[in-house]
């Protein structure tokens, strides 16, 4: 039991890992991938904060009486990670967004068709 | 004051210049400003390099933060022979940039490259100095989504769909990176290299410790471009402005090696390497030769350089799998020399493409006789990516040959022999078509690209054949930073 339970957020952890990672891969249109990349990289902030856990740690803020506290550091790492994803994120979408205007989709195969028509004068 | 903050000064340096950079406009202007700042870069690189041979490693903790908890920026041998190396080819690139730029990018946007291109050498340079293994990831971010968008300025519209698939593959890439640190921070509760290197071995029989390092060699080698791992790559390279493709393809994969390298053996003193080192050699060959098989087959030259850069990989990863201070030398002298071969040979395809418009082969039918200099240094620099004797290629593949004959791997060494021969089937086709066959006849009449173009490519075609014939000096620091590394290899 406590393999699960006790492990439970490392589950989630792995579960939209997973997930997210099966999207970038499967998924055929564009932002859907995008989406897929954003919940991949979502669990990795979630395995950093479930690690900086302390067991009946508080919040880290310095008060009276408290003595244990949760690691603040894996917070901090993740704040920074978060601001590299949303920056992904966004130049990911203004690709896209260029993408559509050129090739007038954002489904893979309707580009990959369209490039291999014009294949031959590369 | 100012030389002991040189360590700053040489991320932080083009990290500022990049907005003002911004804010200056006009294009003129901002290539002058990002021309400026490249060559004060070169310059601290020097220093540096000058300073660790005197003196030893520098450690420099920022914001006086001691080392566990600060992060501390750390120049040993190797980082600094890459700091030269990434700033080397930045600055020599820039003189070039000035016609190839304005000629394919509009007029309103160039400031913009050269923007990115400032944050790009920025990330590159960080990743070099860091001694932080979470401070890496961010550096990596900041070179990986910089080029992501010097890639899509590319003339064509498929530099989109190249730049976009570049930027999955890395982003996953340093995911898979980010989730190996944090399992490596848990078991550790540490994210200095150096300490991290201390505190392993008590806890590396664990299972997340070696999770951990699965994660992170794979995360860098889909950023390194290892076979089976490429796929962004080619199309990346074909697809990018060509001043783009110069600087990429000398830098961003060399500087991936190095963290591959960092990783391996100074956080995990070479052992993963006991357990993948098989691993990668075998993947290394295979990149070898089916990078040179797809490149022989391309029509396109751009690609073919490209598909020839990804056998070159497999080049120095081999070299780093075998796991002695000859092979790990040779691994990180090919480093070097590649980087001076493919930028000369890129910038030469850019100044083909600065005239003709074009990259295809069948384009360059007859251009050896209307461009004789530049077509000439593409085939110095082509004779160096074979590995003639005399230039560049040469020694580091005689480093490679000599460490597969020392752990008598025969078969290796003539792998590595047989798949030199492919590149010059390669180059080959390039001679033949741009000196034996007639220029069609109503080409417009061509003329080489201007003398700021030129003169890069004589000193990258130079440098070329320099270090083939007076190696003692790229040598000497290969093997001087191969030892070091190999210090806490347990043999």
């Amino acid at each position: 039991m406590d393999q699960f339970a006790g492990l439970y957020n490392y589950w989630i952890f792995i579960v939209l890992m997973m997930i997210g990672f099966y999207i970038v891969m499967a998924q055929h249109n564009l932002i859907k991938k995008v989406v897929g990349l954003n919940i991949f990289q979502v669990s990795v902030f979630v395995f950093y904060i479930s690690m900086s856990k302390v067991e009946d740690g508080s919040a880290p803020i310095i008060a009276e009486g408290i003595t244990v506290y949760s690691n603040p550091l894996p917070h901090v790492l993740i704040l920074t990670a978060i601001v590299v994803g949303v920056a992904t994120t966004a130049l990911a979408l203004a690709l896209v967004v260029r993408i559509r205007d050129s090739y007038g989709s954002i489904e893979e195969d309707e580009i990959e068709a369209e490039e291999r028509r014009r294949e031959k004068h590369f | 004051m100012l030389v002991a903050n040189l360590p700053a000064l040489q991320v932080v340096l083009p990290l500022i210049a990049a907005p003002i950079c911004l804010l200056l406009r006009r294009s003129d202007r901002a290539w002058l400003w990002a021309t400026i700042v490249t060559w004060f870069c070169l310059g601290i690189a020097i220093c540096l390099l000058r300073e660790v041979l005197s003196v030893g490693a520098i450690s420099y903790p920022i914001g006086d933060w001691a080392a566990p908890i600060g992060i501390e920026y750390k120049i040993d041998l190797l980082s600094a022979f890459l700091l030269v190396i990434v700033s080397l080819i930045g600055a020599v690139v820039l003189p070039y940039a000035h016609a190839s730029v304005s000629s394919e990018i509009p007029d309103a946007r160039i400031y913009l490259f050269y923007t990115m291109y400032l944050l790009c050498l920025c990330g590159l340079l960080g990743i070099a100095v860091t001694g932080d293994a979470f401070n890496l990831f961010v550096f990596l971010e900041i070179s990986s989504l910089s080029s992501y968008v010097l890639i899509s300025m590319g003339r064509y519209r498929r530099s989109l769909t190249a730049a976009y698939r570049y930027l999955i593959m890395g982003t996953v890439g340093a995911t898979f990176y980010i989730i190996g640190v944090g399992m490596m921070y848990m078991m550790t509760g540490t994210l200095n290299m150096a300490d991290l290197a201390n505190r392993i071995p008590a806890v590396a029989e664990t299972r997340t410790i070696q999770v951990a390092i699965a994660f992170i060699v794979v995360g860098l080698s889909l950023k390194l471009a290892i076979f089976p791992l490429h796929m962004w790559l080619p199309n990346a390279y074909t697809f990018a402005p060509s001043v783009v493709t110069i600087f990429l393809a000398a830098t961003a994969t060399k500087v991936a090696v190095y963290a591959l390298l960092r990783m391996i053996f100074t956080v995990f003193g070479g052992e993963p390497l006991f357990v993948i080192g098989e691993v990668l050699m075998i993947l290394s060959v295979a990149a070898m030769f089916v990078g040179s098989l797809v490149a022989i087959y391309q029509t396109n030259i751009k690609r073919m350089l490209a598909y020839s850069s990804i056998a070159q990989i497999g080049y120095m990863v081999l070299g780093i799998s075998f796991i002695t201070t000859t092979g790990l030398a040779g691994g990180i002298i090919h480093l070097f020399n590649h980087a001076l071969v493919k930028g000369a040979l890129f910038m030469a395809v850019g100044g083909m493409f600065f005239r003709i418009a074009s990259v295809r082969l069948d384009d360059m039918a007859g251009i050896g006789k209307r461009m004789p200099i530049t077509t000439g240094c593409f085939v110095i620099a082509g004779l160096g990516l074979i590995g003639v004797p005399l230039t560049a290629g040469f020694i580091s593949k005689w480093y490679l040959v000599s460490a597969a004959l020392e752990k008598e791997m025969w078969l290796i060494a003539v792998l590595i022999l047989i798949s030199s021969l492919l590149a010059v089937i390669y180059i080959w086709r390039v001679v033949e078509v741009a000196y034996f066959r007639a220029p069609p006849k109503r080409a417009a009449v061509m003329s080489e690209p201007p003398l700021s173009m030129l003169i890069p490519l004589f000193i990258l075609t130079g440098a070329s054949i320099y270090f083939g014939i007076d190696a003692s000096r790229t040598v000497d620091i290969a093997m001087a930073a191969a030892q070091f590394l190999m210090i806490g290899v347990a043999q």
